[in-house]
């Protein structure tokens, strides 16, 4: 199994490659990929350095281009396919049909990856994909369960990626609007979710602490109680009379005991998110994976998650807690 | 214009739903769509009901379309779909891929639905290409990207599809493999109970300060505001919107139905009945809200 690796910045794409990663993916510094963010991403200079450091090392670069672009955006978005394949990106990540469709077009040796972003849960989805835009890999939403994984797995035209470590988004991907109802600005069309330019914290003197998004209050902390980024979906809301995580815990998954399985399956490439993290977080979380598939791989019959493996990725995880997630039936 | 009733998002008594639509047999709406699109463990009615219901409203004058799963995972949600293809005799909603590979597969026509994400012309033309004839815009998808996005599909000298925009009810958010509605009540999805056939409705969500914000609908979330179109009725036919969806609520939607149907008659457009579309005007969903 090949793992693929965040990369926000140059040094994280180092980092990553440092640590172990098969494949690194990158995005430009503008609304074209799904972490838009303030100071994240490369420029021109940096993702064809970015490129050399991966290439002269044998490993590949991935270009995330996977936000959804209306018509009168539509020729930005084509002339950043464009741009990938003059840098020499291995692959683009994409999602949307007329940006997959002008890659397969002008650029047919540009592998084309279908994002997590493209909502292909299904085999006849996947077909889909593969028979009309030539997709060579597909990257599944974390709403699947292993079993249901294992089975797309038989059935899919193309291999398939998987989420492995990282913040768990609990929505279909590509299908939220919880973000843009709340701010106008959506994963789709802007590439950020619940952006911080509309979070207000709110320091109420006593040590309480309460967060707003857009005005629209996301929870209430009290003293010395760990806050998480208010992303519609991790907030504390009120249901039926209780206050709770009506939505979801701020947790992240970790598939880590799930390895063998994920192997077993013939899954063909392992993803841990976040390219909006630092290089600490990259290189534990990067080196953890690479040791753990390279065991795995070496000898299978032996293999167990290590402790210490758990507790290298449990440090890096948001709010320090990590879940299955939708792997394990128990967690719907 | 044509009045269309959209799918019922919430999951109602068996009883209570043949009863809505024996109604709406006689309501002023020229299509009615057909089906469950939320969750396939909700089975007061199966497919093979459903198909019986769309023969019924077929013969009393309907168009009927069938709409399929906005989520299809497990095996079992494939074949639902399969089946409602299998029928062959309605039209269908495809509310994601799945949908439209199987439609694509045997030749068949669709309906692009709402959660299938198409957001500029290019896109649209290949769906066209693939059997798409009418196009609901996704709900985050305002007057001037549908603007645009007709525009620019009518410039190459295409005949444009049906237009279709969600002209009443609460908007459809997300979806997830968890079932919130499940969540709340402390169980687990796959002995979840049903729970949410006690709430009509869905199931109000507001923030720690009191703000009414969000319904939980099984697997789906919702806004909480009844969103209302008709005010935009001029601007609506210049852009050459056919069709307004209303979806089924609970209670009034005969008031509603009629409502709209005076409107899209009349020359002036009608009073505002429910709240502010965000969207619509360039603006986050939640009325109310400022902008970025």
């Amino acid at each position: 199994m090949q793992l693929v690796c965040p990369a926000g910045n140059l040094p994280a794409l180092h980092a990553a490659i440092d640590a172990g990663a098969d494949a690194v993916y990158a995005g430009f510094r503008d609304q074209t990929n799904a972490r838009a963010f303030p100071g994240l991403n490369f420029d021109e200079a940096g993702l064809r350095a970015g490129i050399a450091y991966a290439h002269q090392r044998g490993r590949k670069v991935y270009l995330a281009l996977n936000t959804y672009p209306e018509t009168a955006r539509l020729r930005a978005w084509q002339a950043a396919v464009d741009h990938a394949a003059e840098l020499g990106c291995d692959a683009i990540i994409a999602a949307e049909m007329a940006v997959l469709d002008h890659a397969m077009r002008e650029h047919p040796n540009l592998a084309r990856h279908l994002s997590v972003q493209g909502s292909a849960t299904s085999a006849p989805a996947l077909r889909y994909m593969h028979e009309r835009f030539g997709i060579s890999r597909a990257v599944l939403p974390r709403v699947l369960s292993l079993q249901q994984v294992e089975r797309l797995c038989e059935r899919s035209p193309v291999p398939l990626e998987v989420f492995a470590f990282g913040s768990l988004c609990i929505m279909v991907e590509g299908r939220c609007q919880l973000s843009s109802y709340v701010t106008g600005a959506s994963p789709n069309r802007h590439g950020v979710c619940s952006p911080a330019r509309f979070v207000r914290w709110e320091e109420h003197g006593d040590g309480r602490r309460g967060v707003r998004l857009n005005g629209l209050l996301m929870d209430r902390y009290a003293p010395g109680e760990p806050a998480a980024y208010p992303t519609v979906c991790k907030g504390r809301f009120a249901v039926g009379g209780e206050t709770f995580h009506a939505l979801e815990e701020p947790t992240s998954l970790n598939t880590l005991e799930m390895l063998p399985q994920l192997a077993k399956a013939g899954v063909a490439a392992l993803k841990i998110e976040g390219r909006q993290r630092g290089v600490a977080y990259v290189t534990a979380v990067t080196r953890t994976w690479r040791e753990a598939i390279d065991r795995q791989r070496a000898d299978p019959a032996n293999w167990s998650a290590r402790p210490e493996w758990q507790k290298a990725l449990s440090a890096h995880a948001e709010g320090h807690q990590t879940t299955l997630g939708p792997y394990h039936r128990a967690w719907h | 214009m044509k009045l269309s009733l959209g799918p019922l998002q919430y999951f109602w008594p068996r009883e209570r739903t043949l009863a809505f639509y024996r109604e709406a047999a006689d309501w002023p709406v020229e299509v009615v769509y057909l089906g469950e699109t939320v969750c396939s463990k909700r089975r007061e009615l199966g497919t093979r009901d459903w198909i019986a219901l769309a023969e019924t409203l077929k013969a009393a004058g309907k168009e009927v379309v069938l709409s399929s799963l906005a989520l299809v995972e497990a095996e079992s949600e494939l074949n639902a779909v399969q089946r409602m293809l299998d029928h062959g005799g309605f039209l269908i909603e495809a509310n994601d891929l799945t949908a439209v590979q199987l439609c694509r597969e045997r030749g068949m026509p669709f309906v692009a639905g709402p959660s299938l994400n198409l957001y500029n012309h290019r896109t649209l033309e290949l769906l066209v290409a693939d059997g798409l004839r009418r196009w609901v815009p996704g709900v985050e998808q305002g007057l001037q990207q549908v603007d645009d996005l007709l525009a620019a599909y009518a410039c190459q000298g295409h005949a444009l599809p049906e237009v279709e925009v969600i002209a009443w009810g609460r908007l459809p958010l997300s979806y997830s493999a968890r079932c919130f509605t499940a969540r709340a009540f402390d169980v687990a999805k796959d002995a979840c109970g049903f729970r949410c056939i006690e709430h009509p409705d869905g199931l109000p969500l507001a923030t720690r300060e009191g703000t009414p914000f969000l319904r939980i609908n099984g697997i789906q979330v919702q806004g909480e505001e009844i969103t209302d179109l008709g005010p935009e009725m001029t601007v609506l036919r210049a852009l050459g919107v056919g069709l307004l969806r209303l979806y089924p609520q609970s209670e009034g939607m005969r008031e509603v139905v009629e409502h709209f149907d005076l409107a899209r008659r009349s020359p002036l457009p009608p009073p505002r009945r429910g709240a502010v579309n965000g969207y619509w005007h360039g603006l986050p969903g939640k009325p109310g809200l400022p902008a970025g």
